[in-house]
């Protein structure tokens, strides 16, 4: 009785033994990223600084599901939608900026929301006649028309309408771990910018919807 | 011979270059592009590097104007073939985990008399940055051809790979990023650029053992440090010091994720 006791405390010992070093490990790294780098330029020492979105998609696992729920209905809850209710931009606009993949990097002069591009080829395929596109991604081509969208200002199409700016605003709204970036809630670009990426997107006149 | 190898490399890059990104005909800028990759295969300007290297190893340099022949990079003093794909490793006599450069430093200040911290706060390519590369390209081209064998023995090597684990699926900074953003599956791409997945060994020449390389489209070599340090700046991160711990654990996941994998450093890069 005596000895069974003794292994259930030995093997209590060995397990939490092993959750702490897990745990310690954590804390070793955490206090690694913040001093293995120093600010540059635009890049300051805040991007170190975790939210809780990009914390809890840090490791290989993915989190819980409850979890995951919680930071989509947060994420989801923070995402500014249109202020004139416009959502519809100008495509060609659109399609510069998924072209541009600058801004942000510590060799780059300006942070301001505006002066980047949305980088979108690096990951997505989206007018096919450009050949140089990525794969992390899906590919966006023909967004709008398989999505049935043949004109963005009817009331009946507004639910994919309103995902679409959702989507582009705060990806982590529709899935936690998203690799996409938060381009309105990091302020990666402005409102008008998003307008013209949803254009790219869902105007029936743009290349990626013929 | 060499020059001209280079001319005709640099050339055929910037034909590529040029290439209209919206090509009418996609089989065309796809052939140029294998095209050119053949034409790179011949002539690797990291060679020149190397060279000079070699000669950095053994002249008599610093303030104690010393050779860094009796440097131990992992293997015993002054043995260089096989020592790169043996790092980064543990060394008792600094008690670190060290890599490639960060080991330089400490065999530049022990016996040739310089300042390790101040050469790691130079820019690269610049004074002792340049040496540093340099030998870099030549140490590591003298383990070329052989399987990336990073040990595991001692507890700080283990931890190192750990905290690099962490440090690779790390997301932070205005875009989300982490290393895994990019180097965490099979098959992906940024535009043109395939991605290898780091996560596991992605094959002979391929990511960790392909650093040190001459990358062609900015005329300059680079050591893994500096492939680490535009990774973050891409990532849209801060500045990583010069043979900081993260990107030295960052290493360490890598190579030992590459374990079995051929070196084929100082590679030739787009």
């Amino acid at each position: 009785m005596k000895i069974r006791h003794l292994t259930a405390l030995a093997l209590l010992c060995v397990g939490t033994a092993h959750a702490q070093s897990a745990k310690q490990l954590d804390q070793q790294a955490d206090a690694m990223m913040k001093a293995s780098f120093r600010e540059q330029g635009i890049a300051k020492m805040d991007r170190v600084e975790q939210d809780a979105a990009q914390k809890a998609c840090s490791a290989a696992k993915p989190p819980p599901a409850t979890v995951a729920k919680k930071i989509e209905a947060q994420q989801l809850a923070a995402i500014k939608w249109p202020s004139d209710g416009q959502f519809i931009g100008d495509w060609k606009e659109g399609e510069k900026l998924a072209q541009n993949g600058r801004g942000m990097t510590w060799t780059d002069a300006s942070a301001t929301p505006g002066k980047n591009g949305a980088m979108c080829y690096n990951c997505h395929q989206i007018d096919k006649k450009e050949i140089s596109f990525g794969s992390i991604g899906p590919s966006l081509w023909n967004y709008g028309k398989l999505r049935g969208v043949t004109d963005p200002a009817d009331p009946a199409q507004a639910a994919i309408v309103k995902y679409t700016w959702g989507k582009l605003w705060n990806s982590k709204a529709y899935a936690a771990c998203s690799e996409m970036p938060r381009f309105g809630h990091a302020e990666l670009l402005t409102e008008a910018q998003i307008r013209d990426l949803m254009a790219l997107l869902l105007d029936p006149k743009s290349p990626v919807n013929q | 011979m060499r020059t001209r190898l280079i001319a005709a490399t640099a050339a055929a890059f910037a034909a590529v270059a040029t290439l209209p990104l919206m090509a009418q005909q996609p089989k065309t800028a796809a052939d140029g592009i294998a095209e050119y990759r053949k034409m790179l295969e011949d002539g690797n300007p990291a060679e020149l590097f190397e060279a000079k290297g070699e000669e950095l190893w053994k002249t008599a340099r610093g303030p104690k104007n010393a050779t860094l022949e009796a440097c131990d990079l992992g293997l015993g003093p002054g043995v260089v073939k096989g020592a790169w794909v043996q790092l980064p490793r543990y060394f008792a006599d600094t008690k670190k985990v060290q890599d490639l450069e960060s080991r330089l430093l400490t065999c530049m200040q022990t016996l040739q008399g310089f300042d390790a911290a101040e050469i790691a706060n130079t820019p690269f390519d610049r004074g002792e940055q340049a040496s540093v590369t340099a030998l870099a390209a030549w140490i590591s081209s003298s383990s070329r051809g052989m399987k990336m064998a990073l040990p595991q023995k001692h507890a700080e090597e283990k931890r190192f790979y750990e905290l690099g684990k962490r440090a690779f699926f790390f997301r932070g900074g205005p875009m989300d990023f982490s290393c895994a953003s990019c180097h965490g599956e099979d098959g992906k791409r940024i535009r043109m650029q395939d991605l290898p997945n780091l996560t596991k060994n992605p094959g002979d020449g391929v990511g960790f053992a392909a650093w040190p390389a001459y990358r062609v489209s900015s005329g300059e070599m680079w050591s893994m440090q500096r492939r680490l340090n535009d990774c973050f700046r891409q990532q849209r991160f801060p500045y990583p010091g010069f043979g900081s711990d993260v990107t030295v654990a960052l290493a360490v996941y890598m190579g030992v994720n590459a374990k079995g994998a051929e070196s084929i450093a100082p590679a030739l890069k787009r």
